[in-house]
C-alpha cells in the first residue's frame, strides 16, 4: 500500500503549515517525517488520517484519492503523541474498539485483542484500566488498537514524545520490530533526529511545510542536500575555506569538495567527529569549554584566527584535553560539502 | 498544629451555621407545646389537595429541561472546542446573561410575546402553538424558560468535565478507528461525561424544584408555587414542606451523584 502526498497546501489564518508538499511512501517502507515544530510535518499527517482537509493538493493511499474521505472511513490506524485510550474502557476493550464498531461479534473482538496484547508484550492486561498503565504501556496499547483493524497504513504522531529517555529507545525498537514484521506502510511523525536516524527507512526533513530532502539516514547524515538540514541533523561546523580547483582549503589543509562549491570564498561544513583535537603547547587554538557524554566529549575550540568549531573526541581523553589547553586542530581527510559563505567561523550551537 | 485547628474550628462554625437552623425546624415540624411529639404535620402534606399532581409536575418539567439543556448544551460546548475555540469568550458570555437577567423581566417578555397576534391568526399554526404549549398539564413555555435558567449552570458543569478529558484526542482517537460523530457522541464523550453531566442534571433540576417567579406569575401550579399556595396560614406545615423538599433535593443529589462515580 502506497501513500501518496501531492502537492499539498495548507495554511491556518496566516500561517503557511504546508507549502506544496510532494512525496510518495512506498509499500511496507517506515517514513520519518523530521523537523522542527511547525514545519508541518504533524499537518501532513493529519491530511493522511483525514483531521485536516489540505486547501489544495491530494492524498492518495494505494492509489486511490482519499482527500475527501471523512476520517472514519479511511484504512488508517493513528497513535497519538497524547495518551488517547478511552478511560472508561479496559485495555480489551480499548483495543477493541475498531471492532466493536463494526459490529463484529463479542469472541472475535476478545481473541483479536488478546492476539494484539500478546504482540506489544502486554498479554494479559487485558481487564486493567488505562489511568493503572504506565505511559509506556498505554501507548503499546494505542498501537496494539491501532492495529486491531489491520490498516493499509500506521500513523505514529510523535507517540514518544511524553515517555521517559529509556523506555522510549525500548518502544521504538519495538514499534520497528512490529512494523517489519506486519511489513505495515508507517509514517513516523517526530522532531528528534536521532530517533527518525535510528528507525526510519527513509527519513523526510521538512521546514516551512516544504520537503527539504528525503533518503536514507545515513544519506541525510553525511550529505544532506540543503544548508538546514545540515544544520538540523546533527551538529554541523561551518568552517571558512577557499575553494581551488578540485579542492577546497580550509585550516591549511587541502580537502577534496564533495560536489560543486557554491563560490570561491565558501562555508565547510564539517560534523565534530571529523575534528582531531592533539594537544600541542604552540597549538592555534585552546579548549574553551568541554561537556563529557559518557562515549564521547564535545569540545568547544576557539581558534587563533577568531572563531570556533565543535569537535567531539573519546570519552577517555576528555581528562586530558581539559578546558585551557592549546591544542592543534585538523580535519579527517575525506570530501567535504560547501556552502555559500554566512559567518566567521561560529557554530550556533552552545557545547553544554 | 495550628492548620489543623484552624480548619477545625473554620469546619465547626459552618457546620453550626447550617445545621442549626435546620435541626430547629425539624424539632419546630415535629413537637408544639399543646400536642407534644407528633408527626401530623408531615401527614398533613401528603394529604393536602394537589400534592402529587404538582409534584409530578415539576418532576416532569425537570426531566424535560435535562434532556434539553443536556442536548443543547452538549454539541455546542463540543462543537466549539474542536471546531471554534476563538468563540468560546461568546458561548461563555451568552450562557452568563440568564443569571443577570432578573427573572421578572423574562415573564414579562414571555407574557408579552405570547399575547401577541392578532385574532387574523388564530386559524394558523403558528397561533396553535402558541395554545399548545402552554397547557396546563404541561406547560412547554416553562420548560423553554428554564432551559434558558439552567443553562449557566449546564454549561459550567459540563465545561469542566470537558475539561478533565483531552476531548480532542479521544475524538480523534474514535473517529480514527471508524466511529461515526452520534457513536463519537454517546460511546465515546457522554460516558467519559458522566459526573459532569449528572451535576448538571441535578442542577437543573434543583433549579425547576424551587423556581417559584415565574410558574407563578404565569399562573402555573408547579411544585414551590403549590408549597406557597398551601402553606399560607399553617405555619408546621410549611415548615415540614421545606424540610421534606430539602430531604427529597439531597436524595436525589446522592442518586445522581453515585450514578456519576460508577463510571470512574
Amino acid at each position: 500500500m502506497t501513500v501518496e502526498l501531492r502537492e499539498l497546501r495548507r495554511s491556518f489564518g496566516g500561517t503557511v503549515a504546508l507549502d506544496g508538499l510532494s512525496l510518495t511512501i512506498e509499500q511496507g517502507e517506515l517514513i520519518a517525517f523530521l523537523g522542527p515544530s511547525g514545519c508541518g510535518k504533524t499537518t501532513a499527517l493529519r491530511c493522511v488520517a483525514g483531521f485536516e482537509r489540505p486547501d489544495t493538493g491530494a492524498v492518495f493511499i494505494d492509489g486511490a484519492d482519499v482527500t475527501r474521505v471523512p476520517a472514519n472511513r479511511r484504512d488508517a490506524g493513528m497513535v497519538f503523541q497524547s495518551y488517547s485510550l478511552f478511560p472508561n474502557l479496559n485495555v480489551r476493550d480499548n483495543v477493541a474498539f475498531g471492532l466493536r464498531v463494526r459490529r463484529r461479534p463479542t469472541d472475535e473482538r476478545h481473541s483479536r485483542a488478546a492476539e494484539l496484547l500478546e504482540l506489544v508484550g502486554l498479554g494479559g492486561f487485558g481487564e486493567r484500566y488505562p489511568h493503572q498503565l504506565s505511559g509506556g504501556q498505554q501507548q503499546r496499547v494505542a498501537l496494539a488498537r491501532a492495529l486491531a483493524l489491520q490498516p493499509k497504513v500506521l500513523l505514529l504522531d510523535e507517540p514518544l514524545s511524553a515517555l521517559d529517555a529509556k523506555v522510549r529507545v525500548n518502544l521504538r525498537e519495538e514499534i520497528r520490530r512490529l512494523q517489519l514484521e506486519l511489513g505495515i506502510t508507517t509514517i513516523f511523525v517526530t522532531h528528534d533526529q536521532e530517533e527518525a536516524l535510528s528507525v526510519a527507512d527513509r527519513v523526510a526533513v521538512l521546514k516551512s511545510g516544504r520537503l527539504e530532502q528525503v533518503a536514507p539516514p545515513a544519506e541525510v547524515y553525511d550529505r544532506p542536500a540543503t544548508p538546514f538540514v545540515a544544520e538540523f541533523v546533527g551538529t554541523m561546523n561551518h568552517l571558512p575555506g577557499r575553494v581551488s580547483g578540485e579542492t577546497v582549503e580550509v585550516f591549511g589543509q587541502f580537502l577534496p569538495l564533495d560536489g560543486a562549491a557554491p563560490g570561491e570564498e565558501v562555508d565547510v561544513l564539517v560534523r565534530p567527529e571529523a575534528v582531531r583535537v592533539t594537544p600541542a603547547g604552540d597549538g592555534r587554538a585552546f579548549i574553551l569549554a568541554s561537556s563529557f557524554r559518557g562515549s564521547i566529549a564535545r569540545l568547544r575550540i576557539q581558534l587563533d584566527g577568531g572563531g570556533e568549531v565543535l569537535a567531539d573526541v573519546p570519552g577517555h581523553e576528555a581528562v586530558r584535553l581539559a578546558p585551557g589547553l592549546k591544542v592543534d586542530v585538523t580535519l579527517v581527510e575525506r570530501p567535504v560539502l560547501t556552502a555559500p559563505r554566512t559567518a566567521v567561523a561560529a557554530p550556533v550551537e552552545p557545547v553544554a | 498544629m495550628a492548620g489543623v485547628t484552624w480548619r477545625r474550628v473554620t469546619l465547626g462554625v459552618a457546620g453550626v451555621y447550617f445545621l442549626v437552623p435546620l435541626a430547629i425546624s425539624v424539632w419546630f415540624t415535629v413537637y408544639n407545646e399543646t400536642q407534644g411529639f407528633s408527626l401530623g404535620a408531615y401527614g398533613r402534606i401528603v394529604s393536602a389537595p394537589g400534592f402529587t399532581e404538582s409534584l409530578v409536575k415539576s418532576l416532569l418539567l425537570g426531566a424535560a429541561v435535562i434532556v434539553l439543556v443536556l442536548l443543547l448544551a452538549l454539541p455546542a460546548l463540543l462543537a466549539v472546542r474542536l471546531g471554534a475555540p476563538g468563540l468560546r469568550p461568546v458561548l461563555e458570555t451568552i450562557t452568563t446573561l440568564p443569571l443577570i437577567v432578573p427573572p421578572i423581566t423574562y415573564v414579562v417578555g414571555i407574557a408579552n410575546a405570547l399575547r401577541g397576534g392578532t385574532d387574523a391568526l388564530a386559524a394558523t399554526p403558528f397561533w396553535q402553538t402558541l395554545i399548545s404549549i402552554q397547557d396546563e398539564n404541561f406547560p412547554v413555555v416553562l420548560v423553554l424558560a428554564y432551559v434558558m435558567l439552567a443553562l449557566p449552570f449546564a454549561y459550567r458543569s459540563l465545561d469542566t468535565g470537558l475539561r478533565a478529558v483531552d476531548v480532542r484526542t479521544l475524538v480523534e482517537a474514535a473517529r480514527n478507528l471508524g466511529a461515526s460523530w452520534p457513536y463519537v457522541l454517546f460511546r465515546v464523550i457522554l460516558p467519559n461525561l458522566r459526573s459532569a453531566v449528572a451535576s448538571a442534571s441535578f442542577l437543573s433540576l434543583a433549579l425547576v424544584m424551587g423556581e417559584y417567579t415565574i410558574a407563578a406569575l404565569m399562573g402555573y401550579r408547579t411544585f414551590p408555587v403549590w408549597i406557597v399556595t398551601i402553606s399560607g396560614n399553617d405555619g408546621q406545615l410549611s415548615v415540614a414542606l421545606s424540610v421534606l423538599s430539602l430531604g427529597l433535593i439531597w436524595l436525589l443529589l446522592l442518586t445522581l451523584s453515585g450514578a456519576g462515580r460508577k463510571s470512574k
